[in-house]
């Protein structure tokens, strides 16, 4: 502690450089938790998905639709024990630029089979019962500032046209993965509008034993494989990997630009360090002279670089941490529960110890290695 | 048995391929304490030899003793424990800290002892009063005139109650009165604290203050001091 001083007054000598540095530290750890939860949040989603239930698509791909006949065939499969269906509408709100998901379900089979939507019983009530009625997630309710009971219209882009929505409930999911910005009506509403009743864009499937997944999904897709609209039937874990495999190369790069900016930092850092090294010498011959060891010299100086990467890794990793969630950032919709994970933290603390060592090793050396002589010759 | 004891001591340089002897065999004794002051042209080995009674420096033959301590056979670890305790260092250009005050600059040489902090506080202000510097505690280096900034290097080398103070030409970069204040100082620190004091200097004025002069040229004693017991070649 008695030396504490001495660390402080060193880091206070230039005091822009040293802010800057900190500060380049700082924002290479906030970008790469950033770039990085993007990738866990992803992985998180996919990892989503009660084991009970699967979900069957068109084997052509998600934006072909199936018969809503088939619904029926498949609830009579043995081992099933419950069915709901939905269909991706992509409306837009306002001006656009807050896009949110929204689609269309059948109300009461959905909400049965998803009990992680959670709202109050009246309300639940209420849409199941409102043909025109929908139940949106708390966060998009206070981002928009809507209240219960108002109109909401969205513009449809995929079915053209003017959509409002009495907001009948407020839902909040007890799995961060469901999404709490998301807009859900009515399946009829939507067939009624269309004037195209009678199809699914995919089927949600509840099964008796989790063990039997594999065997009811090869099962329907069996049922309908020479019909005009085979499909394609795995858990819903699966359906959300899916989703985050054609991510894959962008979480790739993510991770690699993190990477790159934190290389590019360090190398910045190193080069404050050892300037600043440089610089003072004298100083540390002087501090020599007066009996300063080679050991505690190459200490100080390495705190001294720790003092400054770990501080700019508290600012960077503490800052994502708080910011997200104050937020309310989830990527557009695209990535429900965004948030900094424990993994991402101890990386970067890990990065940030690496920042030090790296940055610190060589002046810290340098002064434990100077020759007196020599350099208070240089100095006097 | 004298203070310090320089026995046969060789040193020598490697400049590109041209070897450079400092010293070729010189003995030395210098007494508790004696304020002296080592004189000689430029080159001739006074700092050098101020180094290597600092343990700065190692003699290539020969042994360097201080206060019983064989300097010249220490490893750098104990050398810098041996030198933290035993050796009061002033430069010519002074060399304090600018990013510390005349209060933590004199304060240095303490935080490797095991005093604790009212200590240390109790020894700092007695070092800076020593000088007449307790009004300037909190002043920069900056802040300072130069006269001021190199009496509080000398509060640096004494806080410690080291066993020989050792200055290289303390008053080259000062005017004539700080130079008088300063030698002024010295000796009250030898007539009055009975400390050991080596000055290497240029300045007849500092060897006059001195109780002992050496003369030093190309690495030899050219005369022999009063107080010394030993010879030189």
């Amino acid at each position: 502690m008695k030396y504490l001083q001495l660390v402080v007054a060193n880091l206070g000598r230039h005091k822009l450089r040293t802010v800057l540095t900190v500060a380049s530290v700082a924002l290479a750890l906030f970008l790469f938790a950033s770039l990085r939860s993007v990738t866990t949040t992803m992985a998180a989603a996919a990892q989503f998905g009660g084991a009970r239930r699967l979900v069957t698509l068109n084997a052509t791909g998600l934006v072909f639709p199936l018969p809503l006949a088939y619904g029926n065939r498949i609830k009579a499969l043995p081992g099933v024990t419950g069915l709901s269906w939905a269909n991706w509408f992509g409306g837009r709100y306002g001006d656009g630029k807050n896009f949110f998901a929204n689609f269309a379900v059948d109300a009461e089979s959905y909400l049965a089979l998803y009990p992680e939507i959670v709202m109050p019983a009246d309300q639940k009530q209420a849409f199941v019962q409102d043909r025109t009625g929908a139940i949106i997630g708390d966060r998009l309710i206070s981002q928009f500032g809507w209240k219960l009971g108002q109109n909401v219209t969205l513009q449809g882009t995929i079915f053209p046209g003017d959509w409002t929505f009495k907001v009948d409930g407020v839902y909040h999911p007890t799995d961060p993965a469901i999404g709490d910005n998301v807009l859900i009506f009515h399946h009829d509403y939507f067939d009624e509008r269309i004037g195209r009743a009678g199809i699914a864009g995919w089927y949600i499937v509840e099964i008796d034993d989790p063990s039997r997944a594999p065997a009811i999904a090869k099962t329907i897709d069996d049922l309908f494989r020479n019909s005009s609209s085979p499909t394609k039937t795995g858990t819903e874990r699966e359906f959300q990997a899916s989703f985050a495999t054609m991510w894959g190369n962008v979480s790739f790069l993510m991770s690699t630009i993190g990477l790159a900016v934190v290389f590019a930092i360090l190398l910045v850092t190193a080069n404050a360090m050892m300037m600043s090294a440089r610089e003072r010498t004298g100083e540390i011959a002087v501090l020599k002279t007066v009996g300063f060891s080679d050991k505690l010299l190459f200490t100080l100086v390495m705190v001294e670089a720790g003092a400054m990467a770990l501080t700019g890794a508290a600012i960077g990793l503490g800052g994502a941490t708080l910011l997200y969630p104050a937020i309310h950032f989830n990527g557009a919709g695209f990535l429900p529960g965004f948030k900094v994970a424990t993994s991402t933290l101890i990386f970067g603390a890990l990065v940030a110890l690496g920042l030090m060592l790296a940055s610190g090793l060589v002046p810290a050396l340098r002064a434990a290695r100077l020759p007196v002589v020599q350099a208070l010759r240089k100095v006097e | 048995m004298a203070l310090v004891e320089i026995r046969d001591v060789y040193k020598s340089f490697q400049r590109d391929t041209q070897k450079i002897d400092v010293f070729t065999g010189l003995t030395l004794d210098i007494e508790a304490g004696s304020f002296t002051a080592l004189m000689g042209p430029s080159g001739s080995g006074k700092s050098t030899l101020l180094n290597l009674i600092a343990g700065l420096d190692k003699p290539t033959r020969g042994s360097v003793t201080v206060g019983g301590a064989q300097v010249s056979a220490m490893s750098p670890g104990q050398l810098a424990a041996w030198r933290a305790s035993n050796i009061g260092f002033v430069f010519q250009s002074f060399n304090l800290l600018p990013v510390l005050t005349a209060y933590q600059n004199v304060e240095l040489p303490l935080l490797l002892t095991r005093l604790s902090g009212k200590e240390r506080i109790e020894r700092v202000k007695l070092a800076l009063d020593v000088v007449g510097l307790a009004d300037r505690a909190d002043h920069y280096p900056r802040q300072l005139s130069g006269g001021q900034e190199q009496r509080t290097a000398i509060a640096r080398a004494i806080v410690a109650d080291p066993t020989v103070m050792l200055l290289d030409e303390p008053t080259g970069q000062l005017d004539a009165k700080s130079s008088q204040e300063v030698l002024a100082l010295l000796q009250r620190l030898n007539n009055e604290f009975k400390k050991t004091i080596i000055i290497v200097t240029h300045d007849a004025h500092a060897a006059e203050r001195s109780k002992t002069t050496l003369h030093l040229e190309k690495g030899d004693l050219i005369e022999k001091p009063r107080a010394m017991a030993g010879a030189a070649r």
